[in-house]
């Protein structure tokens, strides 16, 4: 079972804070299929928001072939992002962490490190494009 | 389609002064209605003239279909809590439900105990020595152990500290995932209300200045930024509700009924807070200018 949060300043509207969070227990393997998701109540009783909202964000799961409800049960993973990759994150998050230990000793704050990576990230998406 | 309240030229005037002037309005069920607006602006009147406290000095008020208070069925139908969350203090708790059960033909007790025990209220408590937010809890709990139709609330979290705030929100909704229920509450900051309610209204002196779902008021209000221009040159389709310019600059809070194409404007999207407030602005510019408000109705 995963637990939502909101960031009010986010400007990302609740519902979807939502769907990004459930996409995101999905692609690191915190949610697989068969899970159950919080029920409606749950999720009201915790973040104090309207249960139209959550709904929502259970129906848009399901529109994206992510998640179905069971009347009278609840709502369950039914899809999988990137499954066949899961295996692989391990040894990927690990040489991270290592990667991040040495760019904090080189003296880089989160910020520069954050920069680092996207920046990075664009010129390796560049590349596979060229 | 039915309505929870359907308020036609609705009014109430003491002596010279109209506490709220022709108000029409149609909430439909089904929603958690947020009722905002400055202090003084009206909203407690409405509140009242809904649960049959007051009586309307023009117009005509109908709720869940019927006058408000018209017998102890309607009564029954429609959950109150009033401003400051009231409690006998001198009463214990359990002296609370056991008033609750005996004025209300439909007391679902086991929810009363239920809740009571979740929120760790001893039932020997007497209702002065709880917090605040403790007595908060105890009024919900009296309102919806009736297992109303209509649950309505004055201010409720007004003079609560933010974890008891919380608390009390969670709670409310908690009740709104279990059924059906339609809930309107009040309260002068919109801040309060913007996560748990999906309709709101806004309320500026006396008048209505707005209504609608949450949703389509987000999808209709862009805040455009561009160069210095006359605002009415604007498209048909879009209406101005705040405006200010510097020598070179407009920026423009717009209700439009479309996609704003004109490549000329930076288009923002706004918070419902941004909208609340400019329509409170709104409200005060007419009211200097002599005109007449401008009501807007979506639905």
């Amino acid at each position: 079972m995963i637990e939502f949060h909101l960031d009010s300043r986010s400007g990302v509207s609740p519902y979807l804070q939502i769907v990004q969070q459930v996409r995101q227990a999905l692609r690191v393997g915190v949610l697989r299929e068969g899970d159950q998701l919080p029920t409606v109540k749950e999720v009201v009783g915790q973040l104090a928001i309207n249960p139209n909202t959550v709904l929502k964000a259970y129906r848009e799961l399901e529109h994206e072939g992510l998640a179905s409800a069971r009347p009278g049960v609840g709502t369950f993973v039914t899809g999988s992002l990137g499954a066949e990759s899961i295996a692989a994150q391990g040894p990927l998050r690990q040489a991270l962490q290592r990667w991040i230990v040495k760019a904090r000793r080189a003296g880089l704050d989160d910020e520069s490190i954050e920069a680092l990576f996207r920046d990075s990230f664009r010129s390796a998406a560049e590349e596979d494009i060229a | 389609m039915s309505w929870v309240i359907d308020a036609q030229g609705l009014g109430k005037r003491y002596g010279r002064r109209w506490a709220l002037n022709d108000c029409d309005l149609q909430i439909p069920s089904g929603h958690v209605v947020g009722l905002v607006g400055p202090n003084g602006a009206g909203k407690t009147t409405l509140l009242h003239l809904a649960v049959g406290l007051l009586a309307p000095s023009s117009g005509t008020i109908a709720v869940l279909g019927r006058p408000p208070a018209a017998d102890p069925d309607q009564l029954a139908r429609v959950g109150f809590v009033a401003q400051d969350t009231p409690t006998y203090a001198r009463l214990t708790v359990a002296d609370h439900l056991r008033f609750g059960a005996q004025m209300n033909s439909g007391w679902d007790d086991e929810l009363a105990t239920h809740r009571i025990t979740e929120l760790e209220l001893g039932l020997d408590q007497s209702a002065g020595s709880l917090s605040g937010g403790q007595r908060a809890q105890l009024a919900l709990t009296l309102a919806v152990a009736k297992r109303p139709q209509l649950l309505i609330l004055d201010e409720p979290v007004a003079s609560l500290d933010p974890l008891a705030r919380r608390e009390f929100l969670q709670s409310l909704m908690e009740f709104v995932a279990e059924g059906e229920v339609s809930v309107v509450l009040s309260s002068h900051l919109v801040a309060d209300l913007e996560r748990v309610c999906d309709y709101l209204i806004v309320l500026v002196d006396s008048r209505l200045q707005l209504a609608g779902e949450v949703d389509d008021l987000l999808a209709s209000h862009r805040r455009l930024v561009g160069p210095r221009r006359d605002p009415a040159s604007l498209p048909s389709g879009q209406a101005i509700i705040d405006e200010s310019h510097t020598d070179r600059q407009s920026t423009l809070l717009v209700r439009c009924d479309g996609p704003v194409l004109d490549p000329a404007w930076a288009v923002e999207e706004l918070s419902l807070e941004d909208i609340v407030l400019a329509y409170m602005g709104h409200a005060r510019t007419t009211r200097r200018a002599g005109g007449r408000q401008g009501l807007e109705v979506l639905s």
